[in-house]
């Protein structure tokens, strides 16, 4: 657990980059730094590992004032992402990840042998070890960074904008797989984004700060959708988070048998929209009859649709049901085709939610 | 046997003199340049002093620290000692800026990204910044190279041995040959120098030559 204590940060030249901020970071949980540039999240990052002294305030680990241990051992227990990645360019890729490790004096055996479990997690497995920075992509380089912070077995980790220079399919990837990572090790992590939608993704509890460095709201994501503290934390969030509430709701929704067909059948006369899924039972995409002859191919699948999880959000359903060119939802469990779901069901089923769970999706300030 | 009318073995003892009188100060200009660069960045206030005041330790010229540092160090006048010094000086006098110039190259997130790993400033310097800042030191170290190969003969006129011993030689003696011998040597000299420090650079470099591998 990390707990900042009426911290403030005043730079010699006057500016207030943080203040008075006071909130909790759970242990084994992602809180979420978020908030419009320049208003004290890289700051208040760095004020965890003593590299920006507090003004005022304390910061505690575990109990621990920080202001009371050695900066450099202090850093050590800590991983740290820096944006873009900060890789060493004269190391090779294994060496800038046993950084830490060899920083703690583990032998060498133990510390290779962690640098090359810890760059498998990150999917960089094999050559990749042998290579220099330069010989790397950037979402490769972010992703080494995140190994480096892990390597040291630290109990808290510190990530500023992990994932900003990475396009947007990679970055989706990398977060999914982040997220998975971070419930296998249950490390206790702080990060930062400007992106609210990554905040909301990843975090388990948000920190909103406004310009000035003072914090605007510190809660759960849903709370923070549901019930934004003021005007700027409503704005900041943005204008569909009605739906982007959804994320975190979930509620039974009808879902319909669906006769599936598989590559190499043929469509009888009068069957519109059919779903292909292979011999596994996984969908493939959508087919429509009138523009089908012959035994079906590859080539006549329209892809596009979201799949739905059984089970999952009422998000994943609605967005499942509108993105779908027959107006059907794909749900699949597992791999596995499911069934689907039609858009006014879900739409009836998301107007009985607040209801069905003591909830209110609709702000404070707007009449519910 | 001699190489216009000087015997090779005198030639071969006065470059080996040349190569100690011009190569140690190198080494030692290094060694002393990389803490005044590494003072002068991170004190920003010793910035302007440091490097304007090094600087002018090259103006002044060699013949006249040659004739003084014996006056200052309490040495003979033909003690190649004094030549040391005084060529050191010259080395720092170059170094010292490059080697600011070469830290401050290392960019910053890299920087941060090593004090967050848990690095002491002194560790950081040995293992990070001072490996990143070579190829802007080994420019400058083959700048004070070549100079210190010249300006080392200018020792002859006060008695010191070496290759500028061929050109007073020559001089008195009223023969090309010992002259001509000599500019070919220091040349020879300068490029091996020269060569030496781009081999050692591409050695502690590998980083720079690895290609965009597929
Ligand atoms: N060393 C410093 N001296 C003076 N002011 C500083 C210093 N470092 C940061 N600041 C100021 O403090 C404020 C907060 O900076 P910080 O880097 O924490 O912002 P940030 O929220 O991380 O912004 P961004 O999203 O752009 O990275 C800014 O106004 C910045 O100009
Ligand atoms: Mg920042």
């Amino acid at each position: 657990m990390i707990r900042f204590d009426g911290v403030t940060k005043r730079f010699e030249d006057g500016t207030v980059a943080v203040d008075d901020l006071s909130f909790e970071a759970p242990a084994g949980k992602i809180t979420v730094l978020v908030g419009p540039s320049g208003c004290g999240k890289t700051t208040s990052l760095r004020m965890i590992n003593r590299m920006i002294e507090p003004s005022e305030g304390s910061i505690l680990i575990d109990g621990t004032d920080t202001g009371s241990l050695a900066p450099a051992e202090l850093r050590r227990g800590i991983g740290y992402v820096i944006q873009h990645a900060g890789l060493f360019p004269h190391r090779t890729v294994l060496s800038n990840v046993m950084t830490v490790p060899s920083l703690l004096k583990w032998d060498k055996k133990r510390a290779r042998d962690r640098a090359l479990e810890v760059l498998e997690l990150v999917g960089l497995g094999g050559d990749y070890a042998k290579r220099y920075p330069g010989q790397l992509s950037g979402g490769q380089q972010q992703r080494v960074g995140v190994a480096r912070a892990l390597a040291g077995d630290p109990s808290v980790m510190l990530m500023d904008e992990p994932f900003s220079a990475i396009d947007p399919v990679v970055r989706e990837g990398l977060q999914d797989e982040f997220l998975k990572l971070q419930e296998a090790l249950g490390t206790t992590i702080v990060m930062v984004t400007h992106d609210i939608d990554e905040a909301i993704k990843l975090g388990d509890r948000i920190a909103v700060l406004r310009q000035g460095g003072r914090l605007a709201q510190f809660s759960s994501p849903d709370d923070l959708l549901a019930h934004p503290a003021d005007d700027f934390v409503a704005s900041f969030v943005g204008r569909d988070r009605g739906y982007r509430a959804l994320s975190f709701k979930t509620a039974e929704v009808p879902i319909h048998h669906e006769a599936p067909v598989r590559l190499g059948d043929r469509l009888g006369p009068g069957e519109e929209w059919r779903l292909v899924v292979d011999d596994a039972g996984a969908p493939l995409g959508w087919v429509h009859a009138d523009e089908v002859t012959g035994p079906l191919s590859a080539t006549d699948l329209q892809l596009g649709g979201t799949l739905a999880t059984l089970g999952g959000s009422l998000r994943g359903y609605l967005d499942a049901a509108l993105s779908s060119p027959s107006g059907r939802g794909v749900v699949v469990e597992g791999a596995e085709l499911a069934g689907t779901v039609r858009p006014d069901e879900v739409l009836h089923v998301i107007q009985a939610a607040p209801r069905a769970t003591g909830e209110t999706i609709l702000s404070p300030e707007e009449p519910a | 046997m001699s190489v216009w009318g000087v015997p090779l073995g005198e030639v071969w003892s006065l470059t080996l003199d040349h190569i100690y009188l011009a190569g140690l100060p190198l080494l030692i200009g290094l060694l002393l340049a990389i803490p005044l660069g590494w003072a002068a960045l991170t004190r920003r206030w010793l910035y302007g002093p440091l490097i304007a005041g090094t600087g002018l330790l090259y103006t002044i010229p060699s013949l006249a620290l040659f004739i003084l540092l014996p006056g200052i160090l309490g040495t003979q006048i033909l003690d190649p000692v004094n030549v040391l010094v005084a060529m050191t000086l010259y080395t720092v006098a170059l170094l010292t800026r490059t080697v600011a110039d070469g830290l401050s190259s290392v960019p910053n997130h890299v920087r941060q990204a090593a004090t967050a790993m848990g690095y002491s400033p002194l560790r950081r310097l040995v293992a990070v910044e001072l490996p990143l800042a070579v190829p802007v030191i080994s420019a400058g170290l083959r700048v004070a190279a070549v100079s210190n190969v010249s300006i080392v003969s200018v020792a002859a006129l006060v008695g010191v041995s070496q290759l500028g011993t061929l050109f007073t030689d020559g001089f008195n003696r009223n023969a090309m040959g010992p002259i001509v011998l000599g500019v070919i040597a220091s040349v020879t000299l300068a490029v091996l120098f020269d060569v030496l420090i781009l081999g050692v650079t591409k050695v502690l470099t590998p980083w720079q030559t690895a290609g965009r591998s597929a």
